[in-house]
């Protein structure tokens, strides 16, 4: 089975990169093979990822420890599952310090209260003797980004950070996430299934179907002007909130696709409203549409004359 | 203002459908040498439910609104306070009354993997309701089945399939087809598109809002997605540990929030729209949510308000109208 696809992308230093798609759009997949943590019996079976110079999937144990430690930090979306609950919470921020020997062991302890300060945890020098189960999930998720964010990394991969959260607590999250993105000049990889948070967060934005990007640009021409038919579908299929008037929403028929048996030709063609014949046999490339933004579509947005009358 | 005009304006004083009166709700918790501890999830709430309208009940978790939604259709027994449908006391009526009264009444579940019996067929989960009341025999039943499979879009053929068969917008489809069997006139839907994928999501609101139009149903809709909310509802319902602090016309909601929880929930959440993020500034909250076992005094929402005053932790507001159809518990409506 094929999860991920044939997916080349880049990501400027400082920049923020939104990564959409719909469960098995290989979207974590995605982000998992760039710290080579892909679970097994998975495997990259082809490419290359460059981290500045470095190619990680040619990297040495060593290599990669160092990499996923200093480099790289990644915030997953349950974190209690990330977290060790019979182990202090300041102990585990320590620890993610000492282990990738960026600070001393006396300079990772006294780093640990200003740390859980700037992920504005309440009373942090208190809370550091804490266990997980005492924190909210708000807070775990703070303490979490705390100890990714601890030995200064380059690059942030943050995987539905927030679906687990309240919409208060995301707020707050996506705030703190933006504010050390520029503190520490990181690019982050946000990896969503809401479009929203994209508008909110990101520069740029990826979206995912079936292992595919399917369209990639400048969030804002991703906004106004998709390109491809299930980018411009989703964006109609969700209610938002400073809606004036009640319309029907578009909903996309059918199901995210199976990976183990996907269609012929364009891999969304079965739930396409704007397929041509050539889209049932013949996979599209993907394909530069305007500059700085491709799409992966025979027919494109900007063909078809009145899209919302084919509802 | 006279008092008639107030009535004929206020679509909470006409005839309702669900009338919630004063529903108390605790739980007890630890049960240590003084096991006394309860939980006030639900902490005197009254609303109406308009025939034929949705009502949206909106809030963050631990906000008691699942709680309120159970208790409202029976599932749990409400500590003290009332639940009248159409003029029947569901908290008082006994026996074959109250079988006649519940079966008008049924609830769409968040997790359509849990709330499916994995060893039922899918013929079997939706002709329970038939056997459970005994409304229709064998024949007529199949026939029934096969009637509101249709209706919301699954293939009648797959009556003999098994739940794990189908995909999670699929069973949320059997989990409508099971509430609509004995054509009800009242459905509590619980978070039924929160664990869906975002495209299927639109699929099972649209369908919703189908039957509402074919069937003649009230819903009350209970979400923590204010947007989703927001396209379902007629009229909003916010709560916050425990209690209802807005209850308004959706639109007037959105235009103009009342009550400073509710302005913080809308400001929190995004819009896909770039230019219009690039301009929001959500409002955050300080601390975190009090522990709904030790509310705070007062207005429960005193702790975290950006605008609280002394009076908000002395003197409780109660839920009262500030204007035509809107009603709000706070001292400052409508001032953050």
């Amino acid at each position: 089975m094929t999860a991920v696809d044939g997916v080349s992308f880049e990501v400027e230093r400082g920049e923020i990169v939104g990564i959409v798609g719909e469960s098995g759009s290989g979207k974590t997949m995605t982000a998992l093979s760039i710290l080579r943590l892909v679970p097994e019996p998975g495997r990259i079976t082809n490419g290359r990822i460059l981290f500045e110079e470095q190619d990680v999937v040619q990297m040495t144990d060593e290599e990669i420890r160092e990499f996923r430690g200093n480099d790289v930090a990644m915030i997953f979306q349950d974190p209690m599952t990330s977290l060790n609950p019979v182990l202090r919470i300041g102990f585990q921020v320590e620890e993610a310090m000492a282990a990738h020997r960026r600070f001393s062991r006396r300079q990772a302890m006294e780093r640990v209260v200003p740390l859980l300060q700037r992920v504005r945890i309440p009373a942090a020098a208190q809370r550091v003797r804490d266990y997980p189960h005492q924190f909210s999930g708000g807070m775990r998720q703070r303490a979490m980004i705390a100890m990714g964010v601890s030995n200064q990394p380059s690059l942030l991969i943050a995987d539905e950070p927030t679906t687990a959260l309240d919409v208060t607590v995301q707020a707050s999250i996506i705030e703190l996430t933006r504010e050390l993105s520029r503190e520490l000049r990181a690019s982050v990889i946000l990896i969503t299934h809401n479009m929203a948070l994209i508008a909110s967060l990101c520069q740029r934005v990826i979206v995912m179907y079936a292992g595919r990007i399917v369209e990639q640009g400048p969030t804002r021409a991703i906004f106004k002007n998709p390109q491809h038919p299930y980018t411009w579908s989703l964006l109609r299929s969700m209610p938002r909130i400073d809606e004036q008037t009640h319309e029907k929403l578009i909903s996309i028929k059918g199901l995210p696709p199976d990976l183990g048996k996907l269609p012929a030709g364009c891999k969304f063609h079965p739930r396409c409203r704007f397929r041509i014949d050539r889209c049932l046999t013949e996979e599209p490339t993907l394909d530069e549409v305007d500059p700085g933004q491709l799409a992966r579509c025979w027919v494109l947005m900007k063909n078809v004359a009145d899209p919302e009358a084919a509802r | 203002m006279t008092a008639q005009a107030t009535a004929a304006d206020d679509p909470a004083l006409r005839k309702a459908l669900v009338r919630v009166e004063d529903v108390v709700k605790y739980f007890p918790v630890g049960g240590g040498l003084f096991g006394r501890a309860v939980v006030h999830a639900v902490d005197g709430v009254s609303l109406t439910i308009q025939p034929g309208e949705t009502l949206g009940l909106v809030g963050e978790s631990g906000c008691g609104k699942s709680t309120l939604g159970r208790v409202i259709v029976q599932l749990l027994t409400a500590t003290s306070g009332h639940v009248y449908f159409k003029d029947v006391d569901l908290t008082r009526v006994r026996g074959e009354k109250l079988r006649r009264t519940r079966q008008q009444i049924q609830m769409i579940f968040q997790d359509p993997y849990a709330s499916l019996n994995p060893r039922m067929t899918v013929g079997d989960i939706v002709a329970e309701p038939l056997r459970n009341f005994r409304v229709a025999r064998a024949r007529e039943a199949e026939r029934r089945v096969q009637e509101v499979m249709r209706v919301v879009g699954l293939n009648p053929n797959f009556v003999n399939r098994y739940p794990h068969e189908f995909s999670g917008g699929q069973r949320q489809r059997i989990g409508i087809a099971r509430a609509l069997v004995l054509n009800p006139t009242f459905i509590v839907a619980d978070e039924p598109v929160s664990a869906l994928d975002v495209s299927i999501q639109a699929q099972i609101v649209n369908l919703m809002e189908d039957l509402q139009d074919k069937f003649d149903l009230t819903f009350l809709f209970i979400a923590h997605d204010l947007s989703v909310v927001r396209h379902m509802s007629d009229r909003i319902a916010v709560m916050y540990l425990g209690k209802i602090v807005e209850l308004g016309p959706s639109d007037s909601i959105r235009d103009k929030p009342l009550h400073p929880y509710t302005k913080v929930l809308e400001s929190s959440v995004p819009v896909p729209d770039p230019d219009l993020e690039a301009a929001r500034k959500p409002i955050l909250l300080k601390g975190e949510i009090p522990s709904p076992v030790n509310p705070p005094s007062a207005c429960r929402f005193h702790t975290r308000c950006p605008i609280a005053q002394k009076i908000c932790s002395e003197v409780e507001p109660p839920l009262e109208m500030k204007e035509n159809g809107r009603f709000a518990a706070c001292h400052f409506p409508g001032k953050l």
